[in-house]
């Protein structure tokens, strides 16, 4: 069974459960099956990163922490008070009256239970007042591990629809806020649209009552007044089902490893990793990683997947620009011998080699009168 | 990014040092940059935190804002700044040139004009914000500030502004400028770090381009260049220091911000230095004394506009202003590369990687070939040229060449690696050549389809006659108290 040798990877631990933001990763860098593997075993990869001498290069300042949870608390306040005047407002919506619950008053451990009932009453409901659901949980199911999720707030009944809001303490100046950042908060949204249209479709309702549009909540400028937008995350929606359906496909790639191969950090009884690290080392590197530049801003192994990369010689390190100039060539010396003549291509690189050898000559032939 | 540049990027893996991008410098490095560091307040769009900026390397002035959250400390830290760059600025004033040009008045433009050098993308477009942030206030009304304040938001705004115009230097970010003379043996992402690029160009004795490079990742030994603060010293060094200054606002406590920021900006300050030195060791290209020209020229005009007292810049552009900016900007980005092909054979290498450049040996030519009869006969010189490079270039193409730039040519016939051109322009009067005018048996010639002719932009019109389609006249922009009021928490 696939779950059994999951499991064995992991090694007596609870599997670590994902998150919005790590769910919205996986789809960054699908061809990585060292990614797949290791999250697909809900394995803690920034213990294993930091246990390994890479820890990844993501920390988080105070400052920005208590900036967006004084921006939150304040959107949130008085039943969300704010956000209907901004829905209302800059979103144009009739919302005639206003119902709050907050899915929290009953308690960590029923809070998903809480949401169901909460998200079934209102989906049977017929009369068309306007809810906002607070601190709601959903789940959603990623190779075999239940993943709970905490989105911001979840609207009903705009134009008929579920909506998610995502509250966000980036700002919005003059109607443009960072490209990269709208892209990361519409990639987390996706995955709340995708659990909470789970959640519908079980309880027996249509999932297209959910929107695709999710409600993009940011200050205005410099000053903390929030402002809406819609988001449409169709696109993201389609990339995170296509990569959630691949990793439940994740059984063949973990079939052909070794048996009785595991990533276990043996932690003692205080937590403490005992691991020796080169054997920890040249167990992760039994399954290929797909190194590429962006990983330093998605995934916790980056920084070893890199330095393999860079022992390997391989021109994944220098991102996927260079690789495709390369025509796929995939060692720094077998790409320059190419282009220096000192190796005669393969089947299929003479195309690639012609290309390189003229490079070569180009550039020697430019740099000549300044040397 | 092509076959070349990935080329030098493998070249570079493989010696542990970055490899020449260019051969010539291509852009202005003046001799006294302000050189500006501005440092942000994490999870703040724009609230500044501290910034260290000068012309002199050995004398940096520290800015700094012990409690960013604090409108009244930002807004003096923003008179602060002007008090150092306004100076810089106005003084560039003073000496002028009458200018003329073709079918115009002839007009004033300064002789000189000021370079803000910062350390990365991210530091110019901070400094955009900082602007658009300061330029609507007002000194009077309901919430006055230094009089001085709206003035460095306007400036600030314009050298944002320039930055977004390919070939401009009057806002150098030192990333950018490394990475157009140097390719590292990292990827384009990482070169974003300016300790690492600079570790790749210039390591220190001892050290591979790759080590020192790898060293400037520690952000204990290199921190950030900016805006953006290392979240550990935040977290340490940082907020201790920001929260004794709230707790008691004393000098003291003043001084502790400022000795915690001191330590991550001053690393900083001389990398950037040192890129200007290395970016001023460098030939400067043919051409970049003109496109100097056009900053100065954009700067003399800026500086009248606020002379008079203009208003700041809009928050939007309207319909015509806009397709008029993105016209001036697609019309830089072709003249800087043309301009930068025909200044360095390696970037026109280039071209002749993808066929629209060809060099080669001359192996015959015919000086004094001539068209036409009696009076419209003209000299139209033959020259044929060898060459190895794969020509992607039909008969009748017009070229041009880099080694004699007033001349056109027409390519007439290929024939194998043997390329037949007839000089059409640029021979003169004369029934002979004049010596040197031909590319004579044995030179060594490039020629090339790109060229840099004025394009006239698509008329647009008035913007009172911006039509329907394109949301109609748009309202015109009246100053008022909202706009000098607007909350910057």
């Amino acid at each position: 069974m696939a779950t059994d040798r999951l499991d064995a990877l992991r090694g007596p631990v609870p599997p670590r459960p994902h998150d919005a933001r790590a769910i919205a990763a996986l789809a960054a860098n699908p061809g990585c099956a060292r990614r797949a593997v290791l999250d697909a075993a809900g394995i803690d990869k920034d213990s294993t990163a930091r246990h390994l001498g890479f820890p990844a290069p993501f920390g988080q300042s105070r400052f920005a922490i208590t900036r967006g949870d004084v921006f939150e608390a304040q959107v949130k306040a008085n039943g969300c008070a704010g956000l209907l005047r901004l829905l209302r407002e800059v979103l144009g919506l009739p919302i005639p009256l206003v119902a709050y619950h907050d899915a929290a008053d009953v308690g960590a451990h029923l809070r998903h239970a809480h949401t169901r009932a909460l998200i079934d009453r209102a989906a049977r409901d017929s009369d068309d007042a306007g809810t906002f659901y607070d601190h709601p949980l959903l789940s959603l199911e990623i190779a075999g591990h239940t993943s709970y999720l905490e989105p911001d707030v979840v609207a009903f009944r705009l134009g008929g629809r579920f909506h998610i809001v995502e509250i966000k303490s980036f700002a919005v100046i003059d109607g443009q806020a960072e490209p990269a950042k709208v892209a990361a908060a519409a990639r987390q949204a996706a995955v709340y649209v995708l659990a909470l249209r789970r959640l519908v479709e079980e309880l027996g309702h249509d999932p297209g009552r959910v929107s695709h549009e999710v409600i993009l909540v940011c200050p205005e400028n410099f000053a903390n007044r929030p402002v809406a937008t819609l988001v449409d995350v169709r696109r993201q929606l389609a990339v995170l089902r296509r990569q959630l359906a691949r990793m439940t496909g994740v059984g063949d790639l973990v079939s052909g490893l070794p048996s009785g191969l595991t990533f276990d950090l043996a932690a003692d009884a205080d937590g403490v990793p005992t691991r020796p690290v080169a054997e920890l080392a040249e167990a992760i590197g039994t399954v290929a990683a797909r190194y590429a530049p962006e990983c330093r801003s998605t995934c916790d192994m980056c920084l070893f997947c890199r330095d393999e990369a860079r022992d390997e010689g391989s021109t994944d390190l220098l991102g996927r620009h260079v690789r495709d100039e390369l025509g796929g060539v995939a060692g720094v010396d077998e790409a320059l011998a190419l282009a220096e003549g000192t190796r005669g291509p393969a089947d299929g690189q003479e195309e690639i080699a012609r290309l390189l050898r003229l490079a070569d000559r180009l550039r020697a032939e430019s740099l000549e009168p300044a040397r | 990014m092509s076959a070349l540049t990935a080329l030098a990027r493998l070249r570079a893996v493989r010696e542990g040092r970055a490899q020449p991008a260019a051969t010539v410098r291509h852009c202005h490095i003046a001799e006294a940059p302000m050189v500006f560091i501005p440092l942000r307040m994490a999870g703040e769009a724009a609230a500044p935190l501290a910034a260290m900026i000068g012309t002199d390397p050995g004398s940096p002035r520290l800015l700094v804002v012990p409690q960013p959250r604090d409108r009244d400390l930002r807004f003096a830290f923003a008179a602060e700044l002007a008090e150092v760059l306004l100076p810089y600025v106005e003084g560039f004033a003073k000496e002028t040139e009458t200018a003329t040009r073709r079918g115009a008045e002839p007009y004033e433009r300064c002789l000189s004009a000021p370079q803000v050098l910062v350390p990365n993308g991210q530091a110019a477009a901070f400094t955009g914000l900082l602007g658009r942030s300061t330029r609507f206030r007002r000194a009077e009304g309901p919430y006055p500030v230094h009089p001085s304040v709206p003035v460095l938001g306007r400036w600030l705004t314009f050298f944002a502004e320039r930055a977004a115009y390919p070939g401009s230097s009057l806002l150098v970010s030192a990333t950018d400028a490394l990475a157009l003379h140097w390719t590292s043996g990292q990827s384009g992402l990482e070169d974003a770090n300016l300790a690492a690029l600079l570790g790749w160009i210039d390591p220190p004795p001892g050290l591979t381009g790759l080590r020192a490079a790898q060293e400037a990742e520690d952000p204990l030994l290199w921190p950030p260049a900016g805006p953006a603060t290392d979240p550990g010293f935040d977290n340490e060094v940082l907020a201790p220091a920001i929260e004794g200054y709230t707790r008691a606002p004393t000098a003291r406590a003043v001084e502790r911000v400022r000795e915690a920021v001191r330590t991550q900006l001053e690393p900083t300050w001389r990398l950037v230095w040192r890129a200007a030195e290395l970016l001023r060791g460098l030939p400067a290209g043919a051409s970049v004394t003109r496109r100097w020209e056009y900053d100065r020229g954009a700067f003399t005009e800026f500086l009248g506009r606020v002379a008079e007292g203009g208003p700041p810049q809009a928050r939007r552009d309207g319909a015509v202003a806009a397709a008029s900016r993105l016209a001036r900007m697609e019309r830089a980005r072709v003249s800087f590369d043309v301009q930068r092909a025909y200044d360095d054979p390696l970037i026109m290498a280039e071209y002749r990687l993808t066929g629209e450049a060809f060099a080669g040996e001359v192996i015959a030519a015919d000086p004094e070939h001539t068209e036409g009869e009696g009076r419209s006969r003209k000299l139209r010189p033959l020259v044929t040229i060898r060459t190895v490079d794969p020509v992607r270039l039909a008969a009748g193409t017009a070229v041009g060449t880099p080694d004699r730039r007033g001349q056109e040519a027409e390519l007439v016939a290929t024939d194998g690696g043997e390329i037949t051109l007839k000089i059409t322009k640029g021979m003169g009067r004369g029934k002979t050549p004049s010596p040197g005018a031909v590319p004579a048996v044995g030179e060594r010639v490039c020629y090339t389809s790109l060229t840099d002719d004025f394009q006239a932009s698509a008329s647009l019109p008035d913007p009172d006659l911006t039509p329907w389609t394109h949301g109609g006249p748009p309202e015109e922009w009246v100053p008022d108290d909202a706009d000098a009021a607007e909350h910057w928490e």
